[in-house]
C-alpha cells in the first residue's frame, strides 16, 4: 500500500527517453495506465504504484530507455 | 462532464484474447456490420496474453484426442458440473481454430514432420501444445483486426450494459480513463470479453497489483452481466492456483512437465500424479502443507543443462517474462534450486476453473443480445484457445442476431443514473481513496472466503462487504485514472458478494480446495449434481438458485469418474531401510 514515498518499479533513463520529442509508446501500451509524461522533465515516468511487472513498456520502448524491476514488496 | 454518443451494430467489450477474435469473426461473417472493439487499456498489449502465451493447454488435435475424450476429461476434472454441449462446441472447433491461428502466423511447436508436437499434462489425455515462440500473438491479432477493419477505441472503461425496455442488451456506458469523457454506446448486440475477476483476493505480499491475472481484469464483466440481469454460474468454484511464492505467477509445470519437471514437496518427492490444475490438485497441495511436508516446489534441478536452458528461454521470454529477473533477484537457479511455490489468493476465472457468466453453445447469455466469451464465460477450463473459439462463436452469433434486430430505445434514465453513480467520486473533494477501500475489501475476501470455507465466516464476510458497500459512497478521487480504480472497487465488491452467496448456497464440498466446506465436508451427489446460478432479481436483490444439469452427451464410466479424486501418489512398498516413500 502506497500512502507514502514509494519505490517505483519502472525506471526510465531520462537521457535515452524521447518522450519530449513526441514518443508515447510506453504510455500507450501499459495495461494498467500507470505511466505518464512528467510535466517537469517532459520524459515518461511512473505516476501510479500499480505495476504488474509485465514488461510491454520495456520491450516496446524504441530507445531501450526503460527497465522494470520486480516491485519491492515481491522482490 | 462531456458526453460522447456512439452507435454500432456490435459492441465488443474487452480487447484481450476473446474480444479481438469476436470482432474479427463478426466482421468476417457480415462485413457490412459496424463493429467496435472497446478496450480499457490498449488493444496492442492488453489482457491476459499481453506478453504472449507459452502454449495451448487444451488443444484437441486429431490423432491425439477426440472431442469426446476431451469432454470426458473436463467433465471429470470439473467434478461433473458442466454443460457438455458447451464443452463440445469448444472441442469440435478447437482444431480448426489452431489451424486458422497457424495460418495467421501464430507459431506452434511442430515435430520433424511438421505435425503439432502435442504433450501430455492432463491426468487422462494429451492436450498441451507448446508455443515456445508465442510471444507475438497480440501482434498477430492486431494485424488481423486492422485487416478486418474493426473499429478500436482504447482507454474506455465500460461500467454498465444498457438494457432496453424488454430487457435485451442495448449498448453500454463507459468513460475515458484519461479525459473523463462519458460515452454512451448504442448497439444491437454486446459481447463481454473482459477476462477474469483477478483482483478478488489480496495476494499474500499485500501488493494490490501482484496478481496472477492481469490486474486490469477486476471482474468488470461479471459485475456488468449481473447488473444487466444475466445468470452467472459456478461462482463458488473459485480459481486458486499453485504459483511462484511472492511473484504470484505460474512456475510453470505445463511447460516444464513434458520436459521432466514436476511439483515436489520439501523432500523433492513427487506427491501428485498430474500437475494439471484442478481443485483436486490444489487440495493435495494443501494437504501436503498441512502434513508438514511443505513448502511445495517446482523441481527442475535434476534436468540436463540443455533442457534447463530451453526452459529458461521459454519461461523468461513469454507470458510472464519478468519471472527470470525475479528468480535472479532471489538467487534462484533452476539448475541447483527448486522454485518455492504457494497457494494463491482466490479469483474467478472460467479459463482455469468454472466461474463465469452462463453461456450456451452459441456464447449467448440469458439476456437477449448479450454474449460472453473467454475467461469470464462459464465454459470450464477453457483457457486461451477456448477464448478464441468462444470469441468466434460469440462474434458469429451476434452477427446473425443483428440481421434480425433493430436498435432498442435508449433509456435516458439509465444513462443519467449511471452518470451520477460513476462520476460521484470526482465531485466529493474529500473522502476515502479507492486504493484504501480496495485493500480492505480484498483483505476481507481473504479473511472470510479463502477456502476452507465455513458458513459462519462467510456470513460475517457478507456483513462486512455491506459495510464496504456503504464506503463506496465515500470514495473521492482527483482524476479519471483514479475514477477507473474507484469503478473497479465496485466490480470487485459485486464479485465478492456473489462468491460468498454462491458458496453458502452449495451445502456440500466439491472441486477439491475450490469449494471445500468444513461444515459440509462430503460430496453430496443426490442434491448437488446441479449448477449454482446467481442473478439479480426484479427487486435488485441477489438471487441464488439451482439449475439442473443438461443430460450428458457422453456418459462417463464409473471408473473414470473417480480419477481426478485419486491424484495423490499412493504409498509404495517398504524399502530396505524400512522407510516409507510417498505418503
Amino acid at each position: 500500500m502506497a500512502f507514502n514515498h514509494t519505490d517505483f518499479p519502472v525506471k526510465v533513463n531520462l537521457d535515452a527517453c524521447i518522450a519530449d520529442k513526441g514518443c508515447t509508446v510506453c504510455i500507450d501500451v501499459c495495461p494498467l495506465d500507470v505511466l505518464a509524461i512528467d510535466l517537469a522533465t517532459g520524459k515518461a515516468g511512473m505516476k501510479y504504484d500499480e505495476c504488474w511487472y509485465c514488461l510491454p513498456c520495456e520491450k516496446d520502448c524504441p530507445t531501450q530507455a526503460i527497465t522494470v524491476d520486480i516491485p519491492y514488496l515481491l522482490r | 462532464m462531456e458526453t460522447q454518443n456512439i452507435e454500432v451494430d456490435i459492441l465488443v467489450i474487452g480487447g484481450g484474447t476473446a474480444g479481438p477474435m469476436a470482432a474479427i469473426k463478426a466482421k468476417q461473417k457480415n462485413p457490412a456490420l459496424k463493429v467496435l472493439l472497446l478496450e480499457k487499456a490498449n488493444v496492442k498489449r492488453s489482457g491476459a496474453i499481453s506478453m504472449g502465451m507459452d502454449g495451448l493447454n487444451n488443444a484437441v488435435i486429431p490423432g491425439y484426442a477426440t472431442p469426446e475424450q476431451y469432454v470426458r476429461e473436463i467433465t471429470v476434472a470439473n467434478d461433473g458440473i458442466v454443460n457438455q454441449k458447451t464443452l463440445f462446441a469448444y472441442a469440435e472447433n478447437s482444431y480448426a481454430m489452431i489451424e486458422e491461428l497457424d495460418s495467421w502466423g501464430v507459431r506452434f511447436e511442430k515435430d520433424e514432420n511438421g505435425d503439432y508436437a502435442v504433450k501430455k499434462v492432463h491426468h487422462m489425455g494429451t492436450y498441451v501444445l507448446p508455443m515456445p515462440e508465442g510471444h507475438d500473438i497480440k501482434k498477430v491479432l492486431y494485424r488481423k483486426l486492422k485487416q478486418a477493419r474493426v473499429d478500436i477505441t482504447n482507454r474506455l472503461v465500460a461500467t454498465r450494459v444498457l438494457t432496453g425496455a424488454d430487457g435485451r442488451a442495448a449498448g453500454a456506458l463507459a468513460f475515458d480513463c484519461r479525459t473523463g469523457v462519458y460515452t454512451v454506446i448504442c448497439a444491437k448486440a454486446v459481447i463481454l470479453c473482459t477476462g477474469a475477476a483477478g483482483r478478488l483476493g489480496l495476494p499474500a505480499s499485500g501488493y494490490l497489483f501482484g496478481t496472477y491475472e492481469n490486474p486490469t481484469n477486476a471482474g468488470d464483466g461479471y459485475s456488468m452481466a449481473y447488473h444487466a440481469g444475466a445468470e452467472l454460474s459456478g461462482i463458488e468454484c473459485f480459481q486458486i492456483n499453485p504459483l511462484i511464492k511472492d511473484y504470484n505467477g505460474p512456475a510453470c509445470a505445463y511447460v516444464t512437465g513434458p520436459m521432466g519437471g514436476y511439483t515436489a514437496n520439501a523432500r523433492g518427492e513427487r506427491f501428485i500424479e498430474s500437475d494439471y490444475w484442478s481443485g483436486q490438485m490444489m487440495q493435495e497441495f494443501y494437504q501436503e502443507l498441512a502434513g508438514g511436508k511443505g513448502p511445495v516446489f517446482l523441481k527442475l534441478n535434476h534436468l540436463a543443462e540443455e533442457t534447463v536452458a530451453n526452459i529458461e528461454t521459454i519461461l523468461h521470454g513469454n507470458e510472464r517474462p519478468s519471472r527470470g529477473r525475479f528468480h535472479q533477484g532471489r538467487g534462484t537457479d533452476y539448475r541447483t534450486d527448486m522454485v518455492e511455490m504457494h497457494i494463491s489468493e482466490i479469483g474467478l476465472c472460467s479459463g482455469h476453473s468454472a466461474s463465469g457468466v452462463w453461456v450456451n453453445e452459441r456464447a449467448e447469455t440469458t439476456v437477449p443480445g448479450l454474449y460472453a466469451a473467454g475467461d469470464l464465460a462459464c465454459v470450464p477450463h477453457n483457457y486461451m484457445l477456448g477464448a478464441f473459439v468462444y470469441g468466434r462463436l460469440a462474434g458469429e452469433s451476434a452477427a446473425d442476431y443483428c440481421a434480425a434486430t433493430e436498435f432498442a430505445a435508449i433509456d435516458a434514465q439509465q444513462v443519467e443514473a449511471e452518470r451520477q453513480r460513476i462520476f460521484a467520486p470526482l465531485t466529493r473533494g474529500q473522502g476515502l481513496s479507492p486504493a484504501q477501500v480496495e485493500f480492505k475489501l480484498r483483505r476481507l475476501v481473504n479473511d472470510y472466503l479463502q477456502p476452507p470455507k465455513v458458513a459462519r465466516r462467510m456470513e460475517i464476510g457478507l456483513r462486512r462487504f455491506e459495510d464496504i458497500r456503504a464506503d463506496l459512497q465515500k470514495m473521492a478521487v482527483s482524476n479519471p485514472h483514479e475514477l477507473m480504480r474507484a469503478a473497479e472497487v465496485g466490480f470487485i465488491l459485486d464479485c465478492a458478494e456473489m462468491a460468498a452467496r454462491a458458496s453458502l448456497f452449495r451445502t456440500e464440498s466439491r472441486w477439491g480446495l475450490y469449494h471445500y466446506r468444513q461444515d459440509y465436508p462430503e460430496r453430496n451427489e443426490a442434491d448437488w449434481q446441479a449448477h449454482v446460478q446467481v442473478k439479480k432479481d426484479r427487486n435488485g436483490n441477489m438471487q441464488v438458485f439451482k439449475r439442473a444439469l443438461e443430460p450428458y452427451l457422453v456418459e462417463l464410466e464409473e471408473t473414470e469418474k473417480r480419477v481426478y479424486r485419486q491424484l495423490r501418489i499412493q504409498p509404495r512398498q517398504t524399502n530396505s531401510s524400512g522407510e516409507h516413500h510417498g505418503v
